[in-house]
């Protein structure tokens, strides 16, 4: 075996490794390693395949809970929805790909999270994304961004026909160089589907199947997930991220389709041992993922994968990131019969290797062995590193432009926040989507605060004799600004805010998952943040008992500029006993009453209006009651699944009037408001508090703040406006920038 | 009566054609390969995106063998439905005329659009109220013809998502047998997925089929 070279740049740095690293390596291994292994051997160990710096930190959040049937450690986790039914989710990054080619990056987004939820044995029935951009009416680099990224997630979902029925958009200089697309992708299985990735059985065959392996994306989860980015030009006419775009996979959305067809059939007619997809780090990781869970070893053959083209090394075809591919542990006498069914979906399979009781990874290039690692060398042995966390001392992040005169009338104020990016009407974009295939969208993005799915398959006679119908909401949250002002009060606040999201349509969480896009690590600012955001979502999922099922790391979210605003993501999923009740925010009934629920304590810092006052995003969160905060959830959560209210809608981004007016515009009616004295109208207290509406009777004991009714919004003593100049400006405010 | 719902490797819609065609008689899926059409009495041509359609919509599935059991199903008299890309691949079979553009403003749209029936004397539409309430999701949904046309759906005033010629929704061939239309009747079939205004199309084939002679 050859070993690597020793220029006068060690091949290890190129590849993203520290001294210390290879050192380790190569002790672990008693020799140096082959080309072959050091190629695997950085992308095992690369902050995107090791969390090593975030593992330790991440083992303070609570992964149990009563309805947790997978927790952390396989493809997606999941939760038990009744009735012989789990539901398995994920969220995942792929900013760095979408920064350097928003189209495709945003596209494969979609189907590697798409594989990691069939790969657990699930069929998938929603995405919703996550998406960051800097300010697109200044930056065309964000217009372009922001119209291929939502391009390329509609032309993978859209094309696979899974329904994209939720996500979120934010708008913030920070994410000038590095925008952030996160993908949440939604499973349904029958329990006895579910699958787990750990090969097992010496001798058993490991299969490859799907696309064919070629030269794409090869050092993706290196070079490009595990780095900064070196902004669009790069520094001192070195090359710029430009050069990195053959880093970024091509997706095929067709053939994913085919790809879950067959292996949801290959489950359902238990043919497989275990099954796993290919996503960051190709086969390498695919395979040694697979021998560590269920520990044992792999023999290789990387000349009987199929290829793509003619002459790829063997550390080519270890480390490719070629899409729409998965692998799978199948005894020998169930070969023909996978072979079939992977011949009717015009599948390619390829018996590529089989299970060893070696307890290592050996990759042959036909009879040549090309490497041969222990596989707990490769996936346990990576170093994890302690943060260096430090409170910063001066301001990380500077205000913008001032769009609003700070001593602005509350209409004029009202009308900009509508029109105003973060807050404006999100139709543009989910309007590029899908969300109706498969025949179980109960609410769609625009109709409500979550998303709600029905379990069942609906038929004529769904919910004859009073049968109720069960369902499952799904919402995904992140707040930027709110979590630079305080990491950890505003991680915690991103989870109530998605909570209260749930409850409004009458849903109770079962799980979440996260995806925690920081700056890069190695800085203690950054550390801080990062740190401080874990214990605070951490402290929150203790809070309302949600534990977290599974999630995503991606760090290194920088540029020359700086680094990105900590923006942990928070997908939740939660079930409703009968979607026929499901709630929706839009007023619906002249003359309901209208409340606010909850002990609301608005502030201004790190709010929208504070934003369009040009302020950065500094100072203090308003404290949360939680008992107060629980008992709200519980009473709107209650109120909707009983049918008593018209509408719920939590106060989100904007405050209180632009919740009231977002309810008129869904509607096409007015309301007549009398604010509780003293009450900020502009404030923001994310997760705490609920406007609903609904007859007097059924809001008896709730503090009730006006009604339902006429063509105009009045706050008395502060504005009267027509609903349809509202709407006007909601409309327009991100329709101008798609177009 | 009995539904056949064509499914193409890249169908998408075709569970969905099926619980809804399932609400109103039988329905089965007949796979692409297959050119045994099972003695169903209406054949429908799901949405989708056959064959991954990443050449020109429906150019490659007229080439399925499933197609010419249609083809000839078609020529005898039988019933065929279109939907979004069923109604791409009718075109392209030959069996509509005209043919469906890119939208006008190059994106995928999704919507929930108002249609007028235009013709309401046809065995899809003659259970059909004057207007339908039906979402459409498609990129290549602009319909152009150089020919006249029979009409059966138009987008109301104000309503054409995608730049068809005069706002051309769904159209019928001479016979009166073949029917494409861009937007998904088989998504408007429950009032707690939008809409049930679809299913007046379901519920006009099956009242055709009882009262016509089966076809050979």
């Amino acid at each position: 075996m050859a070993s690597a070279g020793t220029e006068a740049q060690p091949r290890h740095r190129e590849l993203g490794l520290t001294d210390h690293e290879y050192e380790l390596i190569v002790k672990g291994l008693g020799r140096t390693p082959t080309g072959v292994e050091l190629a695997m051997l950085s992308l095992m160990w690369s902050e995107h395949c090791a969390y090593k710096h975030s593992k330790k930190l991440l083992r303070q959040l609570p992964t149990d809970g009563p309805h947790v049937l997978v927790g952390p450690g396989e493809n997606a986790g999941a939760v038990d929805v009744g009735g012989g039914l789990a539901v398995a989710f994920k969220v995942e990054s792929h900013n760095h790909p979408s920064a350097v080619e928003p189209f495709q990056g945003a596209a494969t987004g979609v189907g590697g999270i798409l594989r990691d939820i069939f790969a657990v044995g699930a069929r998938p029935i929603a995405v919703l994304d996550s998406l960051r951009f800097g300010e697109p009416a200044s930056s065309p680099r964000s217009r372009y961004l922001l119209e291929h990224a939502v391009r390329g997630i509609g032309h993978y979902g859209n094309s696979i026909g899974v329904p994209t029925v939720g996500g979120e958009i934010y708008f913030e200089p920070s994410y000038e160089q590095n925008c952030l697309v996160n993908a949440m992708a939604v499973g349904l299985a029958p329990h006895a589907r579910l699958t787990s990735s750990a090969a097992a059985g010496p001798g058993n065959l490991v299969v490859l199947f799907g696309a064919r392996t070629g030269r794409d994306g090869i050092g993706g989860a290196s070079v490009l997930a595990s780095a900064e980015l070196a902004g669009a030009a790069g520094a001192n006419g070195a090359a710029g991220d430009e050069a990195k775009r053959p880093t970024v996979q091509i997706g095929d959305p067709f053939a994913e389709k085919k790809l879950l067809e067959c292996s949801l059939e290959l489950l359902d007619r238990n043919l497989l041992a275990s099954l796993q997809d290919l996503g960051a780090a190709g086969l390498t990781s695919a395979a040694s993922e697979m021998a560590s869970k269920g520990g044992v070893g792999l023999d290789i053959d990387v000349a009987k994968v199929p290829l793509r083209e003619a002459g790829m090394q063997p550390f080519e075809i270890m480390v490719s990131e070629s899409q729409e591919r998965m692998l799978c542990v199948v005894e020998p006498h169930l070969l023909d019969q996978v072979t079939a069914v992977c011949e009717h979906w015009e599948v390619q399979a390829a018996v590529i290797g089989e299970v060893t009781a070696s307890g290592h990874f050996r990759i042959f290039a036909g009879k040549e062995l090309v490497g041969e690692l222990p596989v707990e060398l490769l996936v346990d042995d990576c170093p994890l590193y302690d943060l260096e966390p430090e409170r910063p001392a001066t301001a990380l992040y500077g205000g913008g432009d001032q769009r609003v005169a700070t001593d602005a009338d509350a209409a004029s104020t009202l009308k900009a926040l509508l029109a105003s990016v973060n807050v404006a009407s999100r139709l543009p974009v989910y309007e590029q989507y899908d969300p109706v295939v498969q025949s179980r969208t109960v609410r769609r993005p625009g109709e409500a605060d979550a998303a709600v799915l029905a379990l069942p398959v609906l038929h004529a006679r769904s919910g004859a004799d009073g049968e109720p119908i069960p369902g499952i909401a799904v919402a995904i949250d992140g707040n930027g600004r709110r979590v630079a002002v305080d990491p950890r009060a505003g991680a915690a606040e991103v989870l109530y805010e998605c909570a209260a999201n749930l409850a409004c349509v009458g849903a109770e969480p079962l799980g979440l998952t996260n995806c925690l896009n920081f700056g890069n690590p190695e800085k203690p600012h950054v550390a801080w943040q990062l740190s401080e955001a874990v214990a605070g979502l951490a402290q929150a999922c203790r809070d309302l008992g949600v534990p977290v099922v599974g999630g995503n790391v991606s760090l290194y979210n920088e540029s020359p500029d700086g680094p990105i605003l900590p923006t942990p993501v928070i997908g939740m999923v939660g079930r409703l006993p009968d979607v026929r009740h499901a709630g929706r925010l839009a007023f619906a009934n002249p003359d309901d009453r209208i409340a606010l629920v909850g002990a609301f304590n608005p502030g201004r810092d790190g709010s929208e209006v504070a934003k369009l006052h040009g302020s950065a995003p500094a100072g203090a969160l308003p404290g949360k009651d939680l008992v107060a905060l629980r008992s709200a959830h519980q009473r709107v959560r209650e109120g909707v699944r009983a049918g008593a209210f018209t509408s719920a809608h939590d106060i989100a981004e904007g405050g209180i009037l632009v919740a009231l007016a977002e309810c008129c515009i869904a509607g096409g009616l007015g309301a007549v408001i009398t604010l509780p004295e003293g009450l900020d109208p502009f404030g923001e207290d994310l997760g705490s508090a609920f406007i609903v509406s609904g007859p007097a009777e059924a809001l008896a004991g709730l503090r009730v703040i006006g009604a339902v009714g006429g063509r105009e919004l009045t706050v008395e003593g502060v504005l009267n406006l027509p609903v349809s100049e509202l709407a006007a400006l909601h409309g327009g405010g991100l329709a101008a920038l798609v177009s | 009566m009995k539904f056949g719902v064509i499914r193409f490797p890249g169908t998408c819609d075709d569970t969905d054609a099926q619980l809804a065609a399932q609400r109103v008689g039988d329905a089965e899926i007949l796979w692409h390969r297959d050119r045994d059409l099972k003695g169903v009495d209406a054949v429908v041509i799901p949405g989708g995106f056959s064959y991954g359609d990443y050449l020109r919509t429906g150019a490659i599935a007229r080439f399925a063998p499933v197609m010419e059991s249609v083809t000839e199903f078609a020529h005898a008299g039988g019933l065929v439905l279109g939907i979004c890309n069923g109604f791409q691949i009718l075109c392209e079979a030959g069996l509509l005329p005209g043919a469906l553009l890119v939208n006008d403003n190059l994106r995928f749209v999704f919507r929930q659009v108002t249609l007028e029936v235009a013709d309401r004397d046809t065995p899809f539409t003659r259970n059909c109220p004057p207007t339908l309430q039906i979402p459409v999701k498609h990129t290549s949904g602009r319909y152009y013809s150089p020919e006249p046309v029979q009409v059966v759906l138009r987008y109301a005033p104000g309503q054409n998502p995608n730049g068809s010629q005069d706002d051309i929704a769904g159209i019928i061939n001479n016979a009166g047998n073949v029917f494409g239309l861009m937007p998904h009747p088989e998504h408007a079939v429950d009032a707690l997925t939008g809409s049930t205004d679809g299913l007046t199309i379901f519920e006009s084939i099956r009242a055709a089929v009882a009262e016509r002679v089966p076809v050979a």
